[in-house]
């Protein structure tokens, strides 16, 4: 979805008008060409899908976009609107449709819609019909599609198709009492049905106008028996009838057909069942242990960054000016070059109970249970989260207390200030003041410091009590995602319900934190 | 500066100086050796691997490469594809918005720069569950988007490419002097061309930085490339070595090691070469 490589705006709405460059309005218009080539396909493509609200906002974005680019005015939409429809598409809406699915039982048995699932469900019910006879069956081809030369136990010759009733037909070759050959149609040979395999699974050939007959399918290309589709639905009544028993299975209201016995048919489909999901999340047991996860999600942001913070400047305060400090520099620099995924492994090895370095090295032998321990596993990814981070507050402070401008110390020197008062009073206020943004991003990202957690324990040690499945480590995020991707039966519902609170208790701590920092100030 | 009368004084004030910052340069380059160190030892399990630079062989490297059930290289390169192009995407877009943001005026401005320090605060991932299922959706119309292509996974990346990195490039934008647009202005050159030709190379430290930050954003992604990405021949190097790892953890440590270390290595590259760089552009970006 390249759609919007690009503003190549001619026209400035300034006193000044630029000369137009050919060059430029020529690339403008190709760029503007291929974004349309580029939406019109995929307006076609869901169509085709029968994605109509898809394509509906497809084509209001393309004329938007339009709009945007060929109107002498509105210079600032022009640079922003390329991130902002990406914005719009993977972040906002992201959103949005996340509250949706929180209101649905989406997830394992719950995967499609309505449709397809009583397509699939009548599908799984064909069976084949229970001392039928055998059909000796040639397959045809002709325009690309199969047919069934069937000769019956009776020596009767049909012809059919897939939803193409069987009909007496004169073949135009008979060997030893079986059709082999009808006029028009070419016989397919046994290494030909290799070929058509797949095609060949799928035909079903109606024996009569009336489906509840039975069928006739063959899986071999050479003979064939009769089968009958067992369901039927009756969409006036919104149920599925067995034909034999004449059995009901009825629409429960949550995504599954059941019988009498509140038995339910497989597979099901996603359906909005109300808040469901999160009284599942508020339960009784759920709201003590989510208060928990909460407060340890809490607990950790607070610590590793105030930790890494403090970590980092003290480094900053510690190295700048002495010799050789851009050597210790780059090696500092390092944990925060390596991708935190796999230094997050590493770290696990060096942590292993058993074989791990520091236990078997460093501390000779001893079987510290590191990750395995509740508290210990806490105090574990802390402190990993602080070798993680510490390089950048190193490196932010260290940039802050070079731009302090010496002037400021240099004439409280004058003024008799010790070089601790110099220090404490104007040196670290300025550094202070300048990363305190940083420390809110920081904040926000510990919060939702997903890899650390992940990699070293993925939440664990695990509390076999819990009904959320939560572990000692776990914190918010990693919970959403264990619930929708980890566990047998995923919950893609409830995993949205959990993403749902955590929006908005992100939410209220942005207010809170951004009305007591200047970070908001600084924007302005 | 002339108070180096003895050693004692010395120690005093620079000494202890020198032994926090060289034992923090032991911890923060310990593991690294460490990896370095397991990669090339003889058997490539975690006990083994306690023994720094006790043996060398290349096995480790050998048997990463060679295992057609996990295509390292494929991995290797696939992250290498993805990560690029997103960062390169995103830096653009990005850049746009910050030129709009630093000399435009226009309603919704400072509630714009506010969103993007505010929306940071909201991690792409969260919405892993919805961006799986649009993608899916997606995917069945366009089936270049869909799950399981990397033009699909660089799509959503892309949904990020307006936050702290755009206000990064806003505040470096800020310290390029207007008088040269002006100038510009008047000598008859277009926004555009001011923009492209005079803003960006102007501001290359705070660009390389920010393409930097999201490469390596996008390379260390776990949750939204092993949701979209299941079929190994697709996936990225971290999920692809954390499959690896997660089965058989300590046997297959040397292997693994090796796999991180190819995998870290652009990124650690590009992190001493473009130190300078970094400095500039966070201190520049950010602080002032």
């Amino acid at each position: 979805m390249l759609r919007l490589l690009t503003p190549k705006p001619a026209s400035a709405g300034s006193e000044f008008r630029p000369r137009v460059s050919i060059f430029g309005l020529i690339s403008k218009i190709i760029l503007i060409a291929l974004v349309n080539a580029l939406g019109l396909f995929m307006v076609s493509q869901f169509f085709l899908v029968n994605q109509v609200g898809l394509a509906v906002f497809a084509i209001l974005g393309l004329v938007i976009i339009n709009v945007i680019y060929w109107r002498r005015k509105g210079l600032p939409a022009k640079y922003l609107t390329p991130g902002l429809v990406f914005l719009l598409a993977f972040q906002v809406f992201v959103i949005i449709y996340t509250v949706i699915i929180s209101f649905t039982n989406s997830g394992t048995g719950h995967n499609v819609s309505k449709e397809s699932a009583i397509e699939s469900i009548i599908n799984n019910s064909i069976v084949r019909l229970e001392g039928s006879p055998t059909y000796n069956v040639r397959v045809l081809e002709q325009g690309g599609n199969l047919f069934l030369l069937a000769t019956s136990p009776d020596g009767e010759f049909l012809l059919g198709g897939n939803n193409q009733p069987l009909e007496s037909v004169v073949p135009s070759n008979i060997v030893s009492g079986i059709a082999t050959e009808v006029d028009g149609y070419s016989t397919l040979e046994l290494a030909q049905l290799f070929a058509v395999q797949e095609q060949l699974a799928e035909l079903t050939v109606p024996l009569d106008e009336d489906p509840a007959k039975g069928y006739l399918r063959s899986a071999n290309g050479s003979s064939a028996f009769i089968f009958v589709q067992n369901l039927l639905f009756d969409a006036s009544t919104n149920t599925l009838v067995h034909s034999s028993t004449g059995e009901t299975f009825v629409d429960n209201g949550e995504g599954n057909f059941v019988d009498a016995n509140g038995e339910q048919l497989q597979p099901g489909w996603s359906t909005t069942v109300g808040f469901a999901n999160y009284s599942k999340v508020f339960g009784a047991a759920a709201q003590f242990e989510l208060l928990g996860v909460f407060v340890w999600t809490l607990s950790y942001a607070v610590a590793s960054v105030a930790l890494t913070f403090g970590l980092g400047l003290f480094l900053a305060i510690t190295i700048n000016g002495l010799r050789g400090t851009r050597v210790y520099r780059s090696l500092l620099i390092l944990p925060y070059a390596f991708p935190v995924f796999l230094s997050g492994l590493i770290w696990s090895g060096l942590l292993n109970e058993t074989f791990g370095y520091v236990n078997q090295v460093l501390l000779g032998g001893a079987e510290v249970p590191w990750l395995q321990d509740p508290i210990l596993a806490k105090i574990s990814v802390i402190l990993v989260s602080v070798w993680f981070g510490f390089p950048y507050f190193f490196l932010v402070c260290l940039g802050a207390l070079q731009s302090v401008p010496t002037e400021l110390a240099e004439a409280a020197r004058v003024d008799g200030a010790k070089p601790f008062q110099v220090f404490s009073q104007i040196t670290l206020p300025l550094v202070l003041v300048a990363t305190s943004p940083l420390l809110v991003a920081g904040f926000a990202f510990s919060f939702n410091d997903f890899n650390t957690i992940f990699v070293l324990t993925s939440g664990g040690p695990i509390n076999v009590d819990s009904s959320i499945s939560a572990g000692a480590t776990d914190i918010l995020i990693t919970l959403v995602y264990k619930q929708a991707f980890v566990s047998d039966t995923v919950d893609f519902g409830l995993a949205s319900a959990f993403a749902v609170i955590i929006f908005l208790v992100i939410t209220i701590m942005s207010v809170f934190l951004f009305r007591r920092t200047r970070a908001l100030e600084e924007v302005y | 500066m002339k108070t180096r009368s003895s050693f004692l004084g010395w120690v005093a004030k620079r000494g202890w100086r020198h032994l926090v910052a060289i034992v923090m340069s032991v911890i923060a380059v310990f593991p690294l050796l460490y990896v370095l160190s397991a990669s090339f030892a003889v058997s490539g399990t975690l006990t083994a691997s306690n023994q720094i630079f006790a043996s060398f062989t290349l096995d480790n490297y050998v048997e990463l490469l060679s295992d057609p059930g996990r295509p390292y290289l494929k991995w290797w390169f696939n992250t290498l594809i993805i990560s690029a192009s997103a960062a390169t995407i995103a830096l653009l877009f990005g850049a746009l918005a910050a030129y709009a943001f630093s000399r435009l005026r226009f309603s919704g401005r400072r509630f714009g720069l506010g969103a993007l320090v505010l929306a940071q605060m909201f991690p792409q991932f969260l919405g892993v569950v919805a961006i799986f299922l649009i993608v899916r959706t997606l995917g069945e119309a366009i089936p270049m988007l869909g799950l399981n292509t990397h033009t699909g996974l660089i799509v959503v990346y892309l949904g990020g490419a307006l936050g702290v990195n755009t206000y990064l490039m806003y505040g470096y934008f800020n310290t390029i002097p207007r008088e040269i647009d002006e100038a510009a202005k008047i000598d008859g050159v277009s926004h555009v061309r001011t923009f492209f030709t005079i803003i960006l190379p102007l501001a290359a430290p705070v660009l390389v930085v920010v393409w930097m930050i999201t490469y390596i954003a996008v390379a260390s992604d776990f949750v939204i490339a092993s949701t979209i990405l299941s079929d190994p021949n697709m996936q990225t190097a971290t999920v692809g070595l954390f499959t690896m790892i997660s089965l058989f953890r300590s046997d297959n440590w040397g292997a693994f090691s090796a796999g991180a270390l190819l995998s870290a290595l652009p990124v650690v590259l590009m992190f001493l070469f473009g130190q300078k760089y970094i400095i500039g552009g966070l201190t520049t970006g950010s602080v002032k």
